[in-house]
């Protein structure tokens, strides 16, 4: 394999990677944010928390594994990514702070305003990463205001903060990750709290949707970038070997050029829809798949509109770092495709294993017969 | 020195404090993992139930503490992105790779299986559970096996070169980075550190179970689950301590000479400090205590090598200071014409040093056109602090051969079945349990702090190796990383203590005394 193909498949790898952590960890992000939503006493609460208890450290993970990966395939875009985007990612932090230590304390003392307290922190852990989520694909989409001098060191300007489009991406990740939720607790729970997703599922798909195609129009207004000169894509390249252009078709320009990628927006459309319509006839199964879609769907429409853009730059076009030039050396890329090849197969397969012994519903006689031993 | 509006020094606050708040949880994670271990296996093997409670009680510490090591690792992740951006690009290409795989292997397989090891009691068979235990007892040793890899290569960075072209340092031999000697020992030292601290933990809380007469059966049998498993994680500790003070000596001679406050070179066998007053200003120690001979001896396991002082250290940084000039200004000749002959040459001859040249970041705008003074600053700066290492080294050692007396007289007392006899050793293990924990702590101090002023030991300063963020948005995010984890830390140590006083009764078997129903009534 040559380095040229080997970077775009380090392309795929990583979102791979990433939209496996929306997938996987998006449901129970999507169930804490139902919290105070779907459940009214504290035993239809530790009910929610017991349907992701033995799976949401396990979905969580993905992003630790997603962001080691990030670093050995893509450091510039690592270091660039995570130090331009410093406060949104303290406050991303900040919100999983929350998660491990909520999941596991809330339960242990029956004291009420305890138990309160963390319920409190449980959904800021929930909301915090979602929102930091959508902002970050609305940065990304409007640049990041970083620039490289000569020793490729990362300076820093100014945020400009385009609200219109940074407020739907945060509703639509809301929106989305709620409705994930919804279909998750949809197939782990019966009666009351069943019922009651599905009726949030009603609006959380058309709103979802609907954010999702607002995003497009404000989109389709934008400055996006083509490449206008680069070396040569099979050899080492560093962001300062490229000149970069406004496209005349904004971040639209790949959709334009192949239409038959019209596709996958379409599907980031219509899944949260069909979710919706799947909850509601009481297709679980079909719901959850749907949603997962989604995240899918919407997440490669993305990476679409910026391809081959990883990271654009607002300060300075040429610094925008692509998959092209932001990438480790070919010996690395090559050992870390072996590793990655190697170990998410089995990663995968003792997932699954996981899945399959923690299958069953819960349901609130289970947490007043075993509480001691739940969440 | 430290200033409080300087970015530089911010960052380093910000990691160091991360990473030691962040170690005060793994030790018990690696170690009571394995007792878990152990326990379980007792249970499958003999099938008494007892094995299974204490499994179960021993876990629920676990999991108190295991969410608090999950809570403050991803901080350590994340820094290398937010706060250490120009490290990150300079170094990613090797330094990400131990850390990816770190994350696909290890800490996937340990967060993965461990909701099964707490929800999975009634839906998996005995021997499947055990597996689950040994699964994720497994995982977190190997997450710190691929931790240490990565932190062995900052000591001891191998199989490494740097590539003129894209201005980092890149690949040339994942097999050196993987065997890299400094990780095999450090790894070893380290997690059998985390034994020493998970086994004195339950040994110090049984003993509080023992002195109170409560639940006397489930005490002594976690007690001796532990007390094997300690003494021979100590014994590693100290002969794996020693090698690693071997290794250190062949690779990181300045911090050998640092911890040893050994200003001048001496004769072979040099002598060991015992006892000083180190003064970095005057280059001397102050009121020695010296043992003749020991050190030379340790260090170099020979009579005749010589330890290199401070002093002649400093010596060859300077030499390597302007070597590394001369590399910057070849380098920049050499980026603006690749076919630059003779630029290549000067790099090439120079190109070992180029480390050395970025020691001047802070004092030159252009590293090749360095004045005098900021060479001196530069040199200056080239040594780390020498009394904190020194102290903080003869803290970890004290604590050590404590350590090592107090494993061997429980051991002793368990054999002669007369532990519950000796109230004064179950007074002096219970009131011990910090102890492996000040030791950690230190000897991390003295592994990170002693490698100043180098992210990347004679590759990349710490001066070099920063985002270059505003001082602002490091105050933010140190002063709420600071009052959230202190929040945590209460609530962690308020929880265990609150388990710890209900004992085994928290398991709500209906075997223990004292048990009280959620209902309210007494079983």
């Amino acid at each position: 394999m040559d380095y040229e193909t080997l970077k775009l498949v380090w392309w795929g790898l990583v979102l791979f990677l990433l939209v496996g952590f929306v997938v996987m960890d998006g449901f129970d992000l999507g169930v804490g944010l139902l919290l105070p939503v779907v459940a009214k006493s504290d035993e239809e609460r530790r009910v929610l928390l017991n349907s992701v208890g033995p799976v949401w450290e396990g979905n969580q993970v993905w992003l630790i594994a997603g962001a080691g990966t990030l670093f050995a395939a893509w450091p510039l875009v690592y270091a660039a990514a995570f130090s331009a985007l410093y406060v949104p990612f303290m406050f991303l932090l900040f919100g999983l702070f929350l998660r491990p230590v909520g999941f596991d304390y809330r339960s242990k003392l029956p004291d009420p305003l305890w138990r309160r307290w963390w319920d409190r922190a449980l959904v800021t852990g929930a909301l915090l990463p979602t929102l930091v989520f959508g902002a970050t694909i609305g940065f990304l989409l409007q640049g990041l205001p970083f620039r490289f001098d000569s020793a490729l060191r990362i300076h820093y300007g100014a945020f400009d903060f385009n609200w219109p489009l940074l407020l739907t991406c945060m509703g639509t990740a809301l929106a989305l990750l709620m409705l994930h939720g919804a279909s998750f607790l949809q197939c782990k729970t019966q009666g009351v709290i069943a019922e009651r997703c599905a009726r949030q599922s009603l609006w959380l798909g058309p709103l979802a949707s609907a954010l999702f195609a607002l995003g497009g129009l404000w989109l389709s207004q934008m400055r996006g970038y083509r490449i206008a000169e680069i070396g040569d894509l099979n050899s080492a390249l560093t962001p300062l070997m490229k000149q970069v252009t406004t496209a005349p078709d904004g971040w639209l320009g790949n959709f334009v050029a192949h239409p038959v990628l019209w596709a996958v927006p379409a599907l980031g459309l219509l899944l949260p829809l069909l979710s919706t319509l799947a909850s509601h006839l009481g297709l679980a199964r079909l719901a959850i798949l749907a949603s997962g879609g989604a995240c899918a769907a919407m997440m490669l429409t993305v990476a679409i509109a910026l391809f081959p853009f990883v990271l654009p730059s607002s300060l300075d076009p040429s610094s925008s770092l692509t998959l092209w030039d932001g990438t480790s050396s070919e010996g690395t890329l090559l050992i870390m495709l072996g590793i990655v090849a190697v170990l998410m197969p089995i990663n995968l397969g003792y997932t699954l294993w996981v899945y399959w012994v923690a299958r069953g519903k819960m349901s609130t006689e289970q947490v007043r017969q075993q509480g001691h031993s739940l969440y | 020195m430290i200033s409080l509006d300087d970015v530089v020094s911010l960052s380093r606050i910000q990691f160091g404090a991360t990473a030691m708040f962040h170690f005060l949880f793994v030790p018990l994670t690696l170690g009571l993992s394995w007792i878990l271990v152990i326990a379980e296996s007792a249970y499958v093997m003999t099938g008494k139930v007892i094995y299974k409670d204490i499994t179960r009680f021993w876990g629920k510490l676990f999991g108190i503490n295991f969410v608090m090591g999950v809570t403050t690792g991803i901080t350590l992740e994340f820094q290398f992105g937010t706060n250490w951006a120009y490290y990150s690009h300079y170094v990613g290409d090797i330094f990400g790779t131990p850390l990816a795989v770190e994350g696909l292997m290890a800490f996937f397989l340990e967060s993965t299986l461990v909701g099964l090891f707490f929800f999975g009691w009634d839906k998996l068979s005995r021997g499947q559970h055990l597996l689950v235990t040994a699964l994720v007892a497994l995982g977190s040793n190997l997450s710190a096996l691929w931790i240490l890899i990565a932190n062995g290569w900052m000591q001891n960075p191998v199989g490494a070169e740097f590539n003129p072209m894209t201005m980092r340092m890149e690949l040339v031999d994942v097999a050196a980075v993987l065997l890299n000697p400094v990780a095999q020992v450090k790894f070893v030292h380290t997690v059998a550190a985390g034994y020493v601290a998970a086994s004195l933990f339950v040994m110090g809380v049984s003993s509080w179970y023992l002195l109170r007469r409560m639940e006397v059966r489930f005490a002594l049998r976690s007690f001796a689950i532990a007390s094997g498993f300690g003494l021979a994680a100590i014994l590693s500790v100290i002969v794996l301590g020693d090698e690693s003070g071997y290794r250190s000596g062949e690779v990181q001679k300045v911090k050998l000479a640092a911890i040893e406050a050994e200003w001048e070179t001496e004769p072979a066998p040099a002598s060991f400090t015992l006892f000083g007053l180190p003064d970095q200003s005057a280059e001397t120690t102050h009121a020695a205590i010296k043992i003749p001979y020991l050190m030379g001896i340790i260090a170099t396991r020979s009579l005749d090598e010589q330890v290199t002082g401070l002093k002649d250290l400093k010596a060859q940084h300077e030499v390597r200071i302007r070597s590394g000039m001369l590399a910057h200004e070849a380098l920049e000749a050499l980026r603006a014409d690749d076919s630059n002959a003779e630029a290549r040459a000067t790099f090439e001859r120079h190109r070992a040093d180029l480390g050395y040249g970025l020691l001047l970041t802070p004092y030159a705008k252009e590293i090749g056109k360095a004045d005098e003074g900021a060479i001196a600053k530069a040199v200056e700066d080239s040594i780390p602090q020498v009394a904190p290492l020194f102290w903080s080294f003869r803290l970890m050692v004290g604590i050590g051969v404590v350590l090592l007396l107090l494993f061997g007289a429980a051991f002793l007392q368990l054999c002669r079945g007369r532990l519950v006899q000796s109230p004064r050793l179950l007074k002096a293990l219970f009131w011990s349990i910090p102890l492996p924990w000040i030791a950690i702590e230190a000897g991390w101090f003295v592994a990170e702090f002693g490698r100043q002023p180098w992210t990347i030991s004679d590759v990349l300063p710490v001066s070099a190796s920063v985002s270059l963020l505003q001082p602002g948005q490091l105050w933010f995010s140190l002063i709420a990383i600071f009052l959230i984890y202190s929040s945590l830390l209460v609530v962690e140590l308020f929880l265990l203590r609150h388990v710890i006083r209900k004992g085994p009764a928290s398991l709500q078997t209906g075997r223990y005394q004292g048990e009280v129903l959620q209902n309210g009534s007494l079983v």
